[in-house]
């Protein structure tokens, strides 16, 4: 390995100063449990490494005075669901960022870390989606803010701009009769990687979905935001053929891969059958809210 | 290039190493520090064997870089007996036989330790969840399950 630095700045500006002068040969550290996979297998060989767990803004959870949260990118799985109201406004995002690894890999990855990997079917990411979440980016040129889902470009790739670090991710404050929930298919119960996954928010007024949102991963280049899902529910009391429907827009949303976890096929009615089940989960939880 | 100096505790007590940038935890940890107990089974976060706890929580030394260990503390399998005075899940695992060639128990152990710190009174699915990163080639997990519901009964009791 030729020279490498590890620098740990306590301050987003000379975290953001450090990445734009090394010019694209720095990776961001966050858990590392994507990161230092790959400089071990040789897929990345970064100059600089720049851990951004003791900036504070990258690591707090914090309540918004709209009555909303902001997660900092590198919060761990761990530090979230320790948190003692986050589970209750969010337990579809808490489930999904759960979901990453085992408990070990849970005490280190972080939603940031899932979202920049670029991986279609990063765990989180559609929870994310689903909740509305929007993420805070800042580079040498500032500050900005885009939605979850405009966020990747492809697989492994980002909308990033060069220097940019992923800050934060803010969820909106949750009416009343809110909630959501994320299921994931995988061919077996624990540590393997989604065929499918299925985010799913909604929000419930005497029976009638008034509000929707459905994010669907692993079925394409990158995660999706399904709007003909959620306005199949939007107006609904999650009736059959609303739910069918739903589904129907789900499965003509996939452009999915064939590989060994799953064929076209497959992933594709997969993503339907899931996407029936994430809604009662949602449904049932705001129900209770 | 110069190496890097970190100060840190481990198992309670101060400790300082030089490492270079790109060194892992468990490199130092069994290298320069002596400390063998963490395994390395696969580096790359899937089998558990290199556990170790990080500010208390349970993390893969594998898949964390030497210099994060800058003002953090460790605790690691050697500090889990007190002297002579194994823990009781150690003790229970020798009785229950849970280990065979034992390269994973280290790992085990320090795992389900922080489980029962966290839930004195798992069911047999928390346990196993739990677990899931903890592989174990020689034992097929029954007698692992079986040992960590035995101490976390006991210590209940004896609590
Ligand atoms: C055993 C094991 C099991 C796993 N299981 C799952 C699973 O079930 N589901 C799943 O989705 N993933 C899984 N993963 C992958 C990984 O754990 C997740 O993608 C995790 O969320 C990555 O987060 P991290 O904080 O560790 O990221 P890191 O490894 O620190 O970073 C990942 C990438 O994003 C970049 N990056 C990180 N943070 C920022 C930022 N704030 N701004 C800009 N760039 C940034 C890094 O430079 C790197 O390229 C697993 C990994 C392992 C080792
Ligand atoms: S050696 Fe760290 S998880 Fe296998
Ligand atoms: S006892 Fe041999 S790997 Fe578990």
């Amino acid at each position: 390995m030729t020279e490498i630095r590890y620098i740990a700045p306590s301050s987003l500006e000379e975290a953001i100063g450090a990445y734009a002068a090394a010019a694209g040969a720095a990776r961001i550290l966050a858990g590392g449990t994507d990161l230092l996979v790959q400089m071990r297998a040789g897929v990345v060989s970064p100059g600089t490494i720049i851990d951004i767990k003791k900036i504070a803004e990258a690591t707090g959870i914090e309540e918004t005075p709209e009555g909303g949260f902001r997660l900092g990118a590198a919060v761990s799985g761990a530090a979230l669901a320790e948190h003692p109201r986050f589970g209750q406004a969010w337990p579809g995002v808490l489930e999904a960022v759960n979901l990453i690894g085992s408990t070990q890999v849970q005490g280190r990855a972080s939603p940031g870390g899932n979202l920049c990997n670029g991986s279609p079917a990063g765990d989180s990411v559609p929870a994310m989606v689903a909740a509305g979440a929007v993420v805070t980016l800042q580079g040498p040129n500032g500050r900005r803010t885009m939605p979850v889902e405009a966020f990747p470009a492809g697989p492994g790739r980002t909308n990033l701009a060069p220097g940019e670090i992923l800050v934060s991710f803010t969820l909106p404050p949750r009416p009343k009769g809110s909630s959501d929930a994320y299921l994931r298919m995988i061919p077996r119960t624990e540590m393997d990687i989604a065929v499918v996954g299925v985010g799913v928010n909604l929000t419930l007024e005497n029976g009638t979905v008034t509000a929707a949102r459905v994010g669907l991963g692993a079925v394409a280049p990158t995660v999706l935001l399904v709007e003909a899902a959620a306005k199949a529910l939007i107006g609904s009391k999650l009736e059959e053929a609303a739910l069918e429907a739903a589904a129907e827009a789900c499965r003509a949303a996939c452009k999915p891969i064939d590989d060994k976890r799953g064929t076209i096929v497959y992933r594709t009615k997969v993503a339907g059958v899931l996407l029936k089940r994430t809604v009662a989960i949602a449904a049932e939880r705001a129900g209770r809210n | 290039m110069a190496k890097m100096h970190v100060a840190t505790t481990i198992n309670g007590e101060p400790e300082e190493f030089l490492c270079e940038p790109h060194d892992s935890m468990l490199d130092l940890l069994r290298g320069a520090l002596g400390l063998t107990g963490a395994k390395e089974g696969c580096g790359t976060g899937d089998c558990g064997a290199c556990s170790i706890m990080l500010d208390g929580r349970l993390v893969c030394s594998c898949l964390m870089l030497a210099p994060e260990a800058e003002g953090r503390k460790i605790d690691t399998i050697e500090g889990m007996a007190q002297g002579e005075t194994l823990h009781p899940l150690q003790q229970k695992f020798l009785e229950m036989a849970a280990l065979q060639c034992g390269i994973c128990t280290p790992g085990v152990l320090m795992a389900s330790r922080a489980l029962l710190e966290r839930n004195p009174d798992p069911t047999e699915t928390e346990v196993r969840f739990w677990l899931a990163g903890n592989l174990c080639r020689c034992t097929g997990y029954d007698k692992i399950v079986r040992a960590v519901l035995e101490t976390a009964a006991e210590m209940r009791g004896a609590a």
